[in-house]
């Protein structure tokens, strides 16, 4: 059975800081904000949605015990809709929409919904603690460095100077103004709303468009002192990467991706969903899959990944139109298109997580209906959805506009 | 009956429990001390006259240090060396701990009176008591330095060192064998009082009286909380092992079990009550104790280290003869390095040089070098002004009257050092006892210029003297036993470590590790990127790549070594693609190494060295690069043929000199316990095999010795037989 995506809706990206405009709103507000609007903006009976799968990256305190199916509860929808949270780190938004059309696809859902929610400004990061990164005897036997050793790693061995990705991050914004002046996210996006109904955001807050060469020029590496001095995690790469000399720490807060609030879901459902209440599909999903990779280096997964999805589904890169990963760490994304042969022009059209944030558990669902939005409005046919993941992941979705 | 503790109850109904191990200068824990301890703790739970203890040392040289490393090896395996099932090595290993933990809650108070030294298992006992007290003694020495010998705290004190102070700075200690000094050890609360030296044994009597409730620790105390967390859940904790592990890397490598065992242990630990908290510390410990790598590790750096210092190799007939009063001739580096520990030692030095200016210079390095530790607190400055002036520096052979032993470190060439030897006779006659610093010239030759051959010997220390731990003593074809013994005893006034060799160019260590440093180089012509060459060689357990350390020793110095080497050997000599770099370095490019800042790396005046860009230039890379695991492999297996040569031809006499000569000689990978501990665990048969398949694809160079493969055949190892049949 074929699975088809019928809705994609996230809501805007707010500075995951105290002063972010997301940061009064409670994750599950946030994550029922944006559930509440699928049936408002499709007309579907939320009896008819047999699983709500959330991708949330750290799940504790407000985002824990199982945000979906209590979002679910507190969005009014059906008490017969379950919902599930998972984390597949970075991709989880993606993975929630790839579970999504697998259910369908499978015929245990007529419709479901994949998406994400991360207040990164009320949980921090990495709150939930883990046995990767602090078991030693885990750490130890997986060469555990934080990712971004893994990216400072992936533009020395691969050969990107901090110009390289700083040039990618100027762009990146660049490409992200142009998109919001020509209001090419309006379809997807949701404004937020306080407590008493009013909007406390409605675009992306992260963006610094005017960020040029020199300005970012002016920013300190971020990982070059947990990398060289303490706790020195630079001799943890080398050891699994020996052909190094030393890493060049060439990411900081401006070509990395921004760490912002966010929420998003996306409406899939079979044929016949979609002939009950006259929706039309919007797009196939024409393969899906994740893979694992080597962890140490930890984001070179794209690659793989989309090599997979390509073979699988009998594509070659040039049958794709549209390329889309997920801007985690500039030198993430130059690796990828190097490893697959891809202009610039091809990737990231509208901009990427560098201008506007990247709230984890979200992420991959927003990415799917930013590119879903860009075939609509460029005419294309096909895009490869790809993020990036931590402990050596990739996920990714190939779609086809119908 | 207890023949380690005497057990005495004084008239308030506390007892002393004497620790007093016969036949040993310190107290160590062997089984019967084992036994006797929980003798003495049965009693003191089950009299009720007696009201708590303390526990002291007999011995004046100090309150204990660890485990009998000696007796480990009988106690923890069966004969033949037969691994032991894991359970039943988990029961002999929880030994120690099953007592500890009875004797903290045996119920009544006990406390600890440190007198000396007090470290390892000595110090785990007096973890496991209520209250320690110690004497201030600045030579008191208190710690948990297992990790040097490829052990950790396996007596119950990773787990109570890091409830004490947190697990942050209990690592700090243990992952470093750190040892600390009273007054640290109470800053870190380990100490609950510091007395004046002599009275820690009243004092903790006193203790013991006024506090007789005082019998529960404070992890048995309900609610109890570890310093900086004690759980996953918190994230102080968590943050601590996320830093823990990498910093452990930097520093141990990848190559040692006891360090990653040690972090387990106390992670797994802390979360865990202390009775279930010491059984997994005693699992680690256990894991440790079942690999070859302890054994080898704690046999080389410190069963036979000791062995050597004691005089395992000094001829036993021969009776003590210390150095009064010695003759340093050349008041360079090194002569002037040799000067400041001998007499740190308390001999007077006469330093000798061609005029009055060198040899000044060479004291002004003696007090400079004296000035450092003065500066760091590590010397009173009357102390300094005393040693000082037990160093004279002359110019005339004439003043070496009176002296009592000769050391020679004049320029390397043989006619110069013929020269001054004569000269010296003339002064001090044949009998005195000359000792060669050379590092390359065989002793047999230089011999000839003391009329007295059998008077003459090799003693070659390495630089910076006085850091290197090792002196390489060198037999010359008729050296005799009083010059051994004379040798000898004057590396054991100095204290340091002595190996004892036979005469060969280049000796041992010079010999050996020159073949990283080639082997290194031929990798760099092969067109191997250097910084793999350079990682994976620091990956092995070297100290430093063999790049690096070309350019340290300079590669010019290696160009001259080798256009000697090739002049003497004439149509002998094997010219390598080693030699092509070496000679394109130094000729072609005026690369010399450090020396001029241009070597195989580059030394900004700003910023740390890199490797020079224009290697990749005039070395072209290979297209296909070894794997790491394939640049390992050559490094080490280089340096153990090597090794195995010296052992064939006789230079070495016993493998306990290879691997002692080997790690404190060059660096070698401490994590082997040595080339001969590695050639054995690897066993004979693989590493025959290794040799010729890395003789088949890089040369004869790596071409295993008959001597090899006749121990392969016979299945006999360098520890084993071949000791045995040798003796």
């Amino acid at each position: 059975m074929e699975a088809f995506i019928y809705d994609a809706v996230r809501s805007p990206r707010g500075r995951g800081k105290a002063d972010g405009a997301l940061h009064e709103i409670t994750p599950i507000d946030l994550a029922s904000q944006i559930l509440r609007s699928v049936p408002e903006r499709t007309g579907i009976d939320t009896a008819d949605i047999d699983d709500v799968i959330l991708g949330c990256v750290t799940p504790v305190a407000e985002q824990g015990a199982d945000i979906a199916r209590v979002a679910v509860l507190n969005s009014d929808y059906a008490e017969t809709v379950p919902g599930v949270q998972i984390n597949r780190f970075c991709a989880s938004g993606l993975e929630a929409v790839n579970m999504a059309a697998a259910k369908v696809a499978s015929g245990e859902a007529n419709f479901a919904v994949g998406g994400g929610v991360e207040s990164m400004s009320r949980i921090p990061m990495a709150s939930d603690g883990g046995a990767w990164a602090t078991d030693p005897a885990v750490a130890y036997k997986t060469y555990f460095a934080p990712q971004g050793i893994g990216a400072d790693l992936i533009a020395t061995k691969f050969g990107f100077s901090r110009a390289d990705c700083d040039a990618y991050a100027v762009e990146s914004q660049k490409r992200a103004k142009k998109a919001w002046d020509e209001g090419r996210f309006a379809r997807s996006i949701l404004p937020i709303r306080d407590v008493m109904g009013e909007v406390v955001l409605d675009h992306d807050e992260h963006m610094r468009p005017e960020a040029d060469m020199q300005s970012l020029g002016a920013l300190k590496p971020s990982f070059k002192a947990m990398g060289e001095e303490m706790p020195g995690f630079d001799a943890v790469a080398l050891m699994k990467y020996p052909e190094v000399e030393k890493i060049d720490h060439v990411h900081h807060a401006g070509n990395s991706s921004g760490i912002v609030d966010g929420s998003a879901a996306v409406l899939i459902g079979n044929k016949a969903m979609g002939e009950k209440y006259g929706l039309k599909p919007r797009a196939r999903i024409r393969a899906m899959g994740s893979i694992g990779s080597e962890p140490m280096i930890m984001l070179t997964g794209p690659e793989s990944v989309a090599t997979k999805l390509l073979e699988r589904s009998g594509m070659s890169t040039s049958d794709i139109d549209l390329w889309e990963l997920n801007e985690a760490f500039a030198s993430v994304v130059l690796r990828y298109m190097q490893a697959m042969g891809l202009d610039h022009s091809q990737i990231n059209v509208n901009g990427g997580a560098i201008a506007m944030g990247h709230p984890l558990g979200a992420t991959g669902a927003m990415v799917l209906g930013t590119a879903l939005d860009e075939l609509e409005r460029s005419g294309k046919g096909t895009a490869l959805i790809n993020l990036c993941v931590g402990a050596g992941m990739g996920t990714g979705t190939i779609i086809e506009r119908i | 009956m207890s023949n380690t503790i005497r057990f005495d109850v004084d008239s308030d109904g506390i007892a002393a429990l004497t620790i007093d191990v016969p036949g040993q200068s310190m107290n160590v824990i062997g089984a019967e001390f084992l036994s006797d301890l929980e003798t003495a703790i049965d009693r003191l739970s089950s009299d009720d006259s007696i009201k708590g203890a303390v526990i002291a040392s007999g011995k004046d040289s100090g309150f204990m240090a660890g485990m009998d490393l000696k007796a480990m090896e009988t106690m923890l395996l069966p004969p033949k060396g037969l691994a032991l099932d894991m359970a039943t090595l988990f029961e002999r290993v929880f030994e120690l701990n099953r007592i500890l933990r009875k004797l903290e809650t045996c119920g009544k108070p006990v406390a600890c009176a440190i007198e000396g030294i007090c470290v390892g298992g000595g110090f785990e006992l007096a973890l496991a008591c209520h209250h320690r007290v110690v004497g201030d003694n600045p030579k008191t020495q208190l710690g948990l330095p297992e990790i040097l010998v490829g052990l950790f705290p396996g007596g119950g004190g990773s787990q109570r060192f890091s409830r004490i102070t947190g697990a942050q700075t209990a690592l700090m200690y243990m992952l470093q064998g750190k040892l600390f000094k009273p007054a640290e050890g109470a800053a870190l609360k380990l100490i609950d009082t510091v007395v004046p030296t002599g009275t820690a044994l009243d004092a903790a009597k006193s203790w013991v009286k006024d506090n007789p409730t005082a019998s529960t620790q404070p992890w048995d105390v309900k609610g109890f909380k570890v310093p900086g967390g004690g759980s996953a859940m918190n994230p102080g904790f968590a943050m601590t092992f996320m830093g823990a592990t990498p910093m452990m890397q930097k520093q141990a490598q990848r190559n040692m079990n006891a360090p990653i065992a040690l972090l387990s242990a106390v992670y797994e630990g802390l979360q865990l009550p202390m009775d279930r908290a010491i059984k997994i510390e005693s699992k680690y410990f256990a894991k440790v104790l079942s690999k070859p790598q302890a054994r080898n590790m704690v046999r080389t750096l410190f069963v036979n280290k000791q062995a050597a210092e004691r005089g395992a190799r000094r001829p036993a007939d021969i009776p003590p003869s210390p150095t009064a009063k010695l003759a340093m001739l050349g008041a360079g580096m090194m002569g002037a390095g040799i000067a400041t520990v001998s007499a740190q030692a308390g001999m007077e030095v006469l330093l000798l040089d061609r005029d009055m200016a060198s040899a000044e210079k060479g004291k002004a390095h003696v007090e400079a070098q004296l000035q450092k530790r003065v500066s760091r607190g590590k010397m009173a400055p009357d102390k300094m002004a005393e040693i000082l002036a037990r160093v004279t520096p002359v110019t005339e052979v004439e003043d070496l009257k009176g002296c009592d032993f000769v050391i020679e470190a004049v320029f390397e060439d043989p006619g110069i050092k013929a020269d001054i030897t004569k000269r010296v006779e003339a002064v001090l006659g044949p009998d005195i006892i000359f000792g060669s610093n050379t590092s390359t010239l065989p002793i047999t030759g230089l011999a000839k210029a003391w009329s007295k051959p059998e008077n003459f010997i090799g003693i070659h220390f390495f630089s910076p003297v006085e850091k290197m731990p090792l002196v390489e003593i060198i037999l010359g074809e008729k050296t005799g036993p009083q010059a051994i013994a004379k040798a000898l005893d004057f590396v054991r006034q100095i204290r340091k470590t002595p190996i004892v060799v036979n005469d060969s160019r280049g000796f041992y260590t010079s010999r050996c590790f020159a073949t990283y440093v080639s082997e290194g180089t031929q990798m760099v012509a092969e067109g191997i990127k250097p910084a793999l060459i350079e990682n994976v060689g620091k990956q092995l357990g070297m100290p430093v790549g063999p790049l690096a350390v070309s350019d340290e020793v300079s590669i010019e110095l290696g160009h001259k070594v080798m256009t000697a080497t090739r002049a003497a050997l004439g149509d002998a000599y094997t010219a390598t693609a080693a030699d092509e770099v070496i000679e394109k370095m130094v000729v072609d490019l005026g690369r010399f190494g450090r020396k001029n800042g241009k070597g195989y790396y580059d030394y900004p005046a700003e910023g740390p060295k890199h490797l020079w860009p224009g290697l990749a230039e005039h070395f072209p890379r290979a297209a296909v690069q070894p794997s790491p695991a394939q640049v390992r492999e050559r490094l080490l297996y280089r340096q153990l043929i090597e090794c195995a040569r010296c052992f064939e031809e006789g230079v070495l006499m016993e493998p306990e000199d290879g691997d002692l000569g080997a790690i404190f000689g060059w660096g070698f990978a401490p994590w082997t316990g040595g080339p001969f501990s590695h050639i054995d665990t690897v066993g004979l048969s693989k590493v025959v095999e290794t040799l010729d398949k890395l003789t088949q694809s890089h040369g004869d160079r790596f071409s295993p010795t008959q001597q090899l493969r006749d121990m392969a055949a016979s299945g006999s190892t360098f520890y084993g037989t071949a000791k045995q049949a040798a003796a």
